[in-house]
């Protein structure tokens, strides 16, 4: 099935919940979704005769760097709004198709559903998620931090994240 | 009276020889079963998305070089070809046949590490000795390419670093003349051993279903019994002019989809890449290897996801652009990463002893899981 075939399926069943498909892009489509529909989404993905996407091969967190900055009087930038995206790439085996799938979120209170209950490999690349850029994967098993260590301030790839002078009373020499 | 049972957690690692790196695992323990597996990672992590997003486009590959250090070549391919995609860029045909040997002789590198690890691990020293001196052998081979052994830093955007050396194409020949005996000599000594047989089969089994839905890739997707190769499902350079079998497991000696499956699936797999070797070695057409580099790395504003069979499995890029000569986000789809995470599932219900066996038939390399 192609991306446009897709999301027509899609909007059939889920209505609101799928916003749009951008394909003027210059690889492969990406079919926008509501963040809290993703679960019941991704479940009629993969059950649906249809689609049957069982694989996910991939899935990401990116922050879309489209705050508004404003520059204090001290000098320093604080940022306001704007939002965190996850990508999901899924991948059919028997039906051989592929789409991708991506989700925005506000950036102050990132929300998204967790979708490990469907795809089992989604787990360990939420927790990732949650690690780098702070996105609250609702209904996750475990949601902890997987690459930082367990007491790390603050999420590492955001746009607006500044080196910590110190870790653990120690001072950070750069 | 009734004996009174709990669960012991015992922590292995971060320092434990059968790690592979510097891994924990914290086993979860009734008696000598495993109840549950929670690895710790993040001992290596090196941030390398956090650095990519500092560097242009073509600094980011020395960077993939370090994800998984025994299998840089790979990771320089699918890095590139990431970054092609998005771009638009057709590479010459010489570029294309370098490239697919360079990854085919890689592979047969990674994989002989695995195997002899995976024998190291459950007591057997000496094919690891053997399988060392012949991977040396293909470090020989990129060492006259490119200078180095480990970290190469070969495939740019749009090309190559060097063309190969003069006597790269009769070396190689020669490695493969060499090499086939090998590995009738590695069934003899470790393959078909009994008591290697007595600690892999029927181990860690993983049906079909369950390794498609732990995301498992790769020898260990296919140990499992699914016919499943990027190179020929989901082809990519020039993979699709080359006749070549998909192993995968059939429970020779136990299960379908246990440990010594995704064993011998690797082993089929280095005859496999001989075979590629062999075709493309005779069929390196001529051209200027550094032609289509572009002055600037700069791609037009989008996402791109690409996926190369890694000698590990499914070894995948996603790149966002804005448009600039810095990427947005560099995010890799490591396949020991997941590998790893599944181990939780495929331990339970087993002993100790055979967790050894299990995390090293995954074969995982903790470079690349914490990137």
């Amino acid at each position: 099935m192609s991306a446009e075939e897709i999301y027509n399926l899609l909007k059939e069943n889920f209505g609101n919940a799928i916003l749009e498909i951008v394909s003027n892009v210059p690889t492969e489509p990406i079919i926008s979704v509501e963040p809290l529909q993703i679960n019941v989404i991704s479940q009629f993905l993969r059950d649906s005769n249809e689609l049957q996407f069982d694989n996910l091969m991939n899935l990401s967190g990116v922050d879309d760097n489209n705050a508004t900055k404003t520059t204090n009087e001290d000098g320093s930038v604080s940022s306001q709004g704007g939002t965190l995206s996850v990508f999901y790439h899924l991948d059919s085996f028997s039906l051989k198709h592929k789409i991708t799938l991506k989700t925005s979120t506000n950036r102050d209170v990132p929300e998204v559903e967790s979708v490990t209950n469907i795809w089992y490999s989604a787990n360990w690349h939420e927790r990732e998620a949650f690690d780098m850029f702070g996105i609250n994967f609702l209904n996750h098993p475990d949601l902890r931090r997987i690459l930082m260590p367990y007491d790390w301030e603050g999420f590492p790839l955001r746009k607006d994240y500044e080196n910590p002078e110190f870790y653990e009373g120690m001072k950070i020499p750069y | 009276m009734a004996l009174k049972t709990e669960e012991m957690i015992l922590n292995m690692g971060p320092q434990h020889p059968s790690t592979h790196g510097v891994l924990r695992l914290e086993l979860v323990l009734d008696g000598e079963v495993v109840h549950d597996v929670k690895p710790h990672i993040g001992y290596l992590h090196r941030c390398m998305e956090k650095h990519s997003e500092a560097m242009t486009y073509s600094q980011v590959v020395p960077y993939t070089d370090r994800m998984d250090y025994l299998a840089s070549m790979y990771n320089n391919f699918g890095y590139v070809g990431a970054v092609e995609k998005l771009m638009d860029i057709k590479v010459p045909e010489r570029v294309e046949y370098i490239r697919v040997i360079m990854g085919e002789l890689q592979r047969i590198a990674s994989h002989l590490v695995a195997l002899g690890t995976f024998g190291l691990d459950l007591g057997a020293f000496t094919p690891f000795l053997y399988l060392f001196r012949d991977r040396e052998k293909i470090l020989d081979l990129f060492e006259i390419t490119c200078g180095a052994r480990l970290l190469y830093n070969y495939m740019w955007v749009g090309g190559l670093s060097h063309d190969i050396h003069p006597d790269f194409v009769r070396k190689t020949k020669e490695f493969i003349n060499y090499f086939r005996p090998t590995v009738v000599e590695l069934n003899n000594l470790l393959t078909f051993n009994k008591i290697f047989i007595e600690r892999t089969a029927n181990i860690g089994v993983c049906p079909a279903k369950e390794a498609i839905n732990l995301g498992l890739s790769g020898p260990n997707l296919r140990g499992s019994g699914v016919k499943f190769d990027l190179r020929k499902n989901d082809t990519y350079s020039i993979y699709d002019r080359f006749d070549f079998e998909i192993p995968v497991g059939e429970g020779l000696v136990g299960t379908v989809g246990d440990c010594w499956d995704r064993y011998y699936v690797r082993v089929q797999e280095v005859e496999q890449s001989l075979r590629i070797i062999e075709q493309a070695i005779d069929q390196i057409p001529d051209g200027d290897v550094s032609k289509e580099i572009p002055r600037r790395v700069k791609p037009p504003v989008g996402t791109v996801y690409h996926r190369v069979e890694a000698p590990k499995g499914e070894l995948g890029y996603f790149i966002v652009s804005d448009g600039s000569v810095n990427p947005a986000r560099v995010k890799v789809r490591a396949p020991s990463f997941v590998s790893l995470s599944a181990i939780g599932q495929m331990a339970k219900g087993y002993l100790v002893a055979d967790v050894v066996a299990i995390l090293g038939s995954l074969d995982i390399v903790l470079g690349e899981i914490d990137r």
